[in-house]
């Protein structure tokens, strides 16, 4: 019995002892956890190559009243980052983040695993809305229609 | 002083604040001449018109080659979306214009002149300031309605390049799969440090759907202005610093 008992906290130490190295080594795997404890921040202006931003991914673990998280792991809510969706799941070990894994993440083409190996950036949106204001020039598609040019070529020469 | 000429097939507009004279804007519209005689598809007699008939590659220009070469770069560094081989013919427009505003650029620079910018197409290379000593404004084409104008950036040392279908139809598909058309993105627009970059960037991500603009904000440098079918427009994290409120 005593003998069981003995080998039975020998294997859960053992386990933990694995668990905790394996922690560890997750530990360098991340970029910048930094950003997600500032979840409540306003999303980044300036352009981060590892920005994880507090919309994209919306998992933020509660407090605990140390001031730090308490341990878990925790899994945000579906976010919709306009080109697909972002689901993560954060681990919270000791406080701290140890581990960030994507359980949504668009990346069905070549060129989005390469972009989202980056970062998630929260691009902003808006409706677009005629502006009204002094401008020297504006910036759009080209106009290279034969009627077009002909009939920007027959004003010019009236102007 | 502001002179148009058509070159290219499109308009080409040229303002120097200070400085400009006759000469000047000729020696610029020139340039632009013997571009569209070297480059142009349309043209028969064309050089890259030659070459796509089986011009051996001994005889190609210096220009040409350079032309080349940055394309398979930019073909490179888009991941294949900026592609000028459709179907076994060569066409780099989608990157001569921008090299030859930036060029352009550099002409009036080295006439010693500040002040000035140089567009073509809807494609603009800004230098410091415009007759009321301020920067340049300059307005982003509403993709539904071309007489109206949805953003106001302000400029003084970048290039600015928009991609969009809205004028001559659907005319830009994605390379990775030619059946497939650009339908859900209305116009991109790039502000990069030179037009360059802003044009060949835009023309690929433009290719790339609404992965566009996650590219752009991708790459240090470039800021970009997305308008998608729906009217919404998504905007790279550092855009905003360039724009104007409305008045």
């Amino acid at each position: 019995m005593v003998m069981k008992k003995f080998v039975l906290i020998l294997a859960v130490l053992g386990i933990f002892v694995i668990y905790s190295a394996g922690i560890r080594h997750q530990v360098p795997v991340l970029k910048k956890p930094q950003s997600l404890i500032a979840s409540s921040s306003p999303p980044p202006t300036t352009k981060s190559g590892s920005t994880i931003s507090s919309t994209g991914s919306s998992a933020a673990p509660q407090h605990a009243s140390s001031g730090r998280y308490k341990d878990g792991t925790y899994t945000g809510s579906v976010a919709d980052a306009y080109y697909g969706n972002v689901q993560v799941a954060v681990t919270i070990s000791g406080g701290r983040i140890a581990k960030v894994k994507f359980l949504q993440f668009p990346n069905t083409h070549s060129t989005s695993v390469i972009i989202n190996d980056q970062a998630i950036p929260y691009l902003q949106q808006e409706a677009i809305q005629a502006q009204s204001s002094n401008i020297q020039l504006i910036t759009g598609a080209t106009f290279t229609s034969q009627a077009f040019a002909q009939s920007l070529q027959a004003a010019l020469s009236r102007a | 002083m502001t002179q148009t000429q058509i070159i290219m097939g499109m308009p080409i507009t040229i303002e120097i604040t200070h400085g400009g004279s006759q000469p000047i804007f000729d020696k610029v519209f020139n340039y632009f001449k013997k571009i569209d005689n070297r480059f142009s598809t349309y043209k028969s007699d064309s050089e890259i018109s030659k070459i796509n008939n089986g011009l051996e590659a001994s005889r190609w220009s210096k220009s040409m080659k350079d032309v080349f070469k940055l394309c398979e770069q930019t073909k490179e560094i888009t991941n294949g979306y900026f592609d000028i081989d459709h179907n076994g013919q060569l066409d780099p427009s989608g990157l001569v214009k921008g090299w030859a505003i930036d060029n352009a650029a550099n002409i009036l620079r080295k006439q010693g002149l500040k002040d000035f910018y140089v567009e073509a197409g809807g494609d603009i290379q800004v230098s410091g300031t415009n007759s009321e000593k301020k920067p340049w404004a300059i307005g982003i084409r509403n993709p539904f309605n071309i007489n109206e104008v949805i953003k106001i950036v302000s400029l003084s040392n970048e290039g600015v390049a928009t991609s969009g279908t809205y004028i001559r139809g659907q005319h830009i598909y994605n390379p990775k799969n030619k059946n497939q058309k650009i339908t859900e993105v209305k116009s991109l627009s790039v502000i990069a440090g030179n037009v360059y970059e802003a044009d060949r960037f835009a023309t690929a991500a433009f290719a790339m759907g609404r992965k566009g603009i996650k590219f752009i904000e991708s790459i240090p440098g470039l800021e970009g202005y997305m308008v998608d079918d729906k009217k919404i427009a998504t905007y790279t994290t550092g855009f905003e610093r360039y724009v104007i409120k409305n008045a």
